[in-house]
């Protein structure tokens, strides 16, 4: 029996097959990130991420497991095992390799992965302390893919032509993942985005300070290496319709992954105040905007001094955060649950709370208070969480009477996104579930010959990993199509 | 990229730009608009379109010097390129045999009136146009609306083009008239207000053109709500056509200042750097 499992109580009998190794114990190798007080000034990423001695000390912790339970944490099954052992063997081309098999964005989702819920709390040293820390190397594989000169890089390869044309509705991470992999079988593809620039979620939503915009810059332009097109300034539905896709415009196939990008607000007095912003409308000023450089860029953006952020998510976290960012004094976040129901992901609460976000737990807003038409203050009661709901977390309640202002001048709601109806308003036969989601079978076709649909559209807002798996999903089912 | 391939100056502020964008002629219709992004760092800017042609692949907008990016616009000539624009995107206007319709277009409005009076007038419609304007150089168009052979009432605040009046003069005597079965209005919130209240005095169903503060125009972000009947809707995916006599006017008016300070700034900077402007 080897130390490795004598050491870990796990795999008994089961001595590592791949590059036999001696897995170090103890704590994971820590991350280098700015200074909280310095990053709270800047845009720059917050982790900087592992140097290659890193990476390698941290996939040695990696015991090599002949059952590796991480490969089935990951939604898309990425071989996490293999790609570890390509660092511990120091075979980086090897690891971006097999990464790429399976994850057409390392770099994005190396970052921006629910990772603690996903690939490492299956990993099997979770049980006994700290998981290796996939997500970190992975990180580090996709940065030494990107960092590497163009003709070095770990490109797919395409298939041989199949005189086939598909199009693809936007470019957020679904759309990328099925337009990647389209082309890898060897079909035509054409990429159509509303906005001026593509990436979706990744370049408005996200911040730069979490995902820098030039890796998500770098990785589409590997998809433009590979020959698929992309056409920005196309809104479908509006533009083109779905049907001229597929008649004027000769497309044998389209994928929908226009994201589910319509802001839900609370219905409250007072919304429509000045200083009162959805979070897409912020990190859209900000992001894709670039608001932070005004007046150099033209996009201003309101820069509050006392901002409030009602939400409890990732994109709560991101707003308060920019908003730290842009200069404000103040900033806290109004959740109506307790920190225990908060779906943003631990590592964002933890960071945004060393940048001095200040965190209101078990409250929701009533009112937004204005002057002259500018926010002033914002009312909130207080609540308690009752028995668990259908989604299995406590259901908040208002206590009666217990109303209280907070003071500020700025108010961003992080509270949910619907699904657009752009496009299903032109394409009435692409059926709808009653939330105005798209209606697919498990590979991604809809009720529309020849039309498949993945990522948020389908599913509601959910996270990168999920949209680039169901992009590729659609991808194989779009290819049986056809060829069928 | 998009080459300009027309511009004309229609008073000191006011320019008439076409752009060469095949796609998008063939699908506007009249009341919808288009985002335009004139470089890398430029902001998004919605423009109604004035007129298109699907033949021959271009649209037209006119637009009022009056911030940084109709400024910078304002500079790029024939042969020049605007970075995006995307588009049509709205709802396009209720185009019905209505009856008798009176179309109002104040200030740079006009621009949008003039499809939708040619448009109400092709439908069958008895148009009547109210161009409205604070003085006679101001005035943008009428040679257009003349070309239409509809009915054409001319005012401005200080009498130096037509009556010396307010456009909702004459749209009330209309309305008095009782000959008046729908009305259009389009121009700055203050005059779309007063003249929603106006027909709302006569039963006169009024449409207004609305036009807040936008960032992507395509129902992602939220900057464009506007209060209808007590309800909050998007401009950019709702509208930009509503109800006059239900919309806040009040909310649009304060929501459209919101970033004035920031504006005058930008305005400023670019002003200084620009060479050719004194
Ligand atoms: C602020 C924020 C932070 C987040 N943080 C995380 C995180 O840390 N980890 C994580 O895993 N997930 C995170 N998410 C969720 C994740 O980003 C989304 O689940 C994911 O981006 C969904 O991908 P998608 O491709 O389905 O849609 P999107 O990324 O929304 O992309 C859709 C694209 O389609 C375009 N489009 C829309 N309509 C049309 C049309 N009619 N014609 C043409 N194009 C159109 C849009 O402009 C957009 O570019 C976050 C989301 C937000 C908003
Ligand atoms: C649906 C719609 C159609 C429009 N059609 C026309 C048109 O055909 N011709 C025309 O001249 N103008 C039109 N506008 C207004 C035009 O978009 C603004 O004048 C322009 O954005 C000003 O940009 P700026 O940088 O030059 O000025 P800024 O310095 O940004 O602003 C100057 C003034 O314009 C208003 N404004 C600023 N940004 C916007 C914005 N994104 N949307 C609306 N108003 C804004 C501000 O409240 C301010 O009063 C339309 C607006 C909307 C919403
Ligand atoms: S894609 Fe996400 S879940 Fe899968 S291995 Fe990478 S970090 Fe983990
Ligand atoms: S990452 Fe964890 S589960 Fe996966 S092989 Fe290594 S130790 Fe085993
Ligand atoms: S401009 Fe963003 S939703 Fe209308």
């Amino acid at each position: 029996m080897s130390q490795v499992d004598d050491a870990q109580g796990a795999s008994i009998d089961t001595p590592p097959e791949k590059p036999r190794h001696r897995a170090t114990k103890g704590p994971r190798v820590p991350m280098r990130e700015q200074d909280a007080a310095r990053r709270a000034t800047n845009f720059e990423e917050v982790a900087v991420g592992y140097s290659a001695e890193e990476a390698h000390a941290e996939a040695m912790r990696c015991i090599q497991c002949k059952n590796p339970t991480c490969i089935d944490g990951c939604p898309v099954n990425i071989d996490i095992k293999s790609f570890i052992a390509a660092i511990i063997d120091g075979d980086l081309s090897e690891g971006v390799r097999v990464l790429k098999e399976r994850n057409a964005l390392p770099a994005v989702c190396g970052r921006v992965c629910p990772q603690e819920e996903q690939c490492e709390a299956a990993c099997v040293l979770a049980r006994k302390g700290e998981p290796v820390a996939i997500g970190r190397i992975e990180r580090f594989l996709g940065d030494h893919d990107l960092a590497c000169e163009m003709d070095h890089r770990c490109a797919p390869e395409v298939g041989p032509s199949t005189g086939k044309r598909c199009a693809v509705v936007g470019s957020g991470p679904a759309g990328l993942a099925c337009a990647g992999e389209l082309r890898r079988i060897g079909h035509e593809v054409t990429i159509f985005e509303a906005l001026h620039a593509p990436g979706g979620v990744l370049t408005y939503g996200i911040p730069e300070f979490r995902l820098p915009k030039a890796i998500v810059g770098t990785e589409i332009e590997m998809l433009s290496e590979m020959g698929v097109t992309i056409e920005t300034d196309m809104v479908i539905g509006a533009t083109l319709t779905v049907d001229e896709l597929m008649t004027e415009e000769g497309y044998d196939a389209v994928f929908v992954g226009n994201g589910a990008g319509l802001p839900v607000f609370m219905g409250i007095p007072g919304e429509n105040l000045n200083g009162v912003y959805s979070a897409n409308e912020f990190l859209t000023r900000v992001n894709l905007m670039k608001a932070y450089e005004f007046p150099s860029s033209d996009t201003p953006v309101w820069r509050g001094r006392k901002v409030a952020v009602v939400g409890g998510g990732n994109v709560a976290m991101d707003s308060a955060r920019t908003a730290i960012r842009l200069g404000a004094d103040e900033v806290f976040l109004a959740y109506r649950r307790t920190e225990d129901e908060m779906p943003a992901r631990i590592e964002e609460v933890h960071h945004a709370r060393e940048e001095g976000v200040e965190f209101k737990m078990l409250c929701s807003p009533v009112e937004i208070l204005g002057h002259d038409g500018f926010v002033t203050g914002l009312v909130a009661s207080r609540m308690e969480l009752g028995e668990p709901d259908a989604s299995g977390r406590r259901a908040p309640m208002c206590v009666v009477d217990s109303e209280f202002t907070i003071d500020c001048d700025t108010v961003i709601m992080a509270v949910g996104t619907r699904a657009n109806p752009l496009l299903s308003k032109a394409a009435p036969d692409i059926e709808l579930t009653s939330r105005g989601h798209i209606v697919t079978d498990e590979q991604g076709a809809t009720t529309k010959q020849g039309v498949f649909a993945g990522g948020d559209i389908v599913t509601g807002a959910a996270t990168v990993i999920l949209a680039m798996g169901a992009g590729k999903r659609a991808a194989q089912a779009m290819d049986s199509h056809l060829r069928g | 990229m998009f080459r300009i391939v027309h511009k004309r100056q229609l008073s000191d502020a006011v320019f008439e730009m076409g752009v060469e964008a095949p796609r998008i002629a063939r699908k506007a219709e009249a009341g919808q608009f288009l985002m335009l992004r004139i470089d890398e760092t430029g902001e998004r800017i919605p423009l109604t379109f004035s007129d298109w042609s699907a033949e021959e692949g271009w649209v037209r907008f006119i637009f009022m010097r009056v911030g940084k990016t109709t400024h910078k616009l304002s500079h790029l000539d024939v042969g020049d390129e605007i970075k995006d624009i995307a588009g049509p995107m709205g709802i396009p206007t209720h185009v019905d045999d209505l009856g008798r319709v009176v179309v109002v277009g104040g200030g740079v409005g006009a621009a949008v009136a003039y499809p939708v009076a040619r448009a109400m007038a092709r439908a069958g419609n008895t148009v009547t146009v109210v161009l409205g304007a604070r003085n006679a150089d101001l005035l943008i168009l009428q040679e257009e609306f003349e070309a239409l052979g509809v009915e054409l009432v001319v005012c401005t605040d200080d009498g130096s083009a037509g009556r010396k009046a307010l456009v909702t003069a004459p749209l009330k005597e209309m309305c008095e008239a009782g000959t008046v079965d729908h009305s259009m209005a389009i121009g700055p919130a203050i005059m779309m207000k007063f003249c929603a209240a106006t027909t709302k005095e006569f039963g006169v169903p009024t449409t207004v053109s609305l036009n807040p503060i936008m960032v992507d125009g395509t129902g992602m972000c939220g900057a464009c709500r506007v209060t209808v009947g007590g309800e909050t809707k998007f401009g950019c995916v709702d509208g930009p056509d509503f109800d006059g006599h239900a919309v806040d006017f009040e909310e649009l008016m304060s929501r459209q200042r919101i970033y004035s300070d920031d504006e005058r700034l930008a305005d400023a900077e670019y002003s200084r750097e620009c060479s050719c402007h004194k």
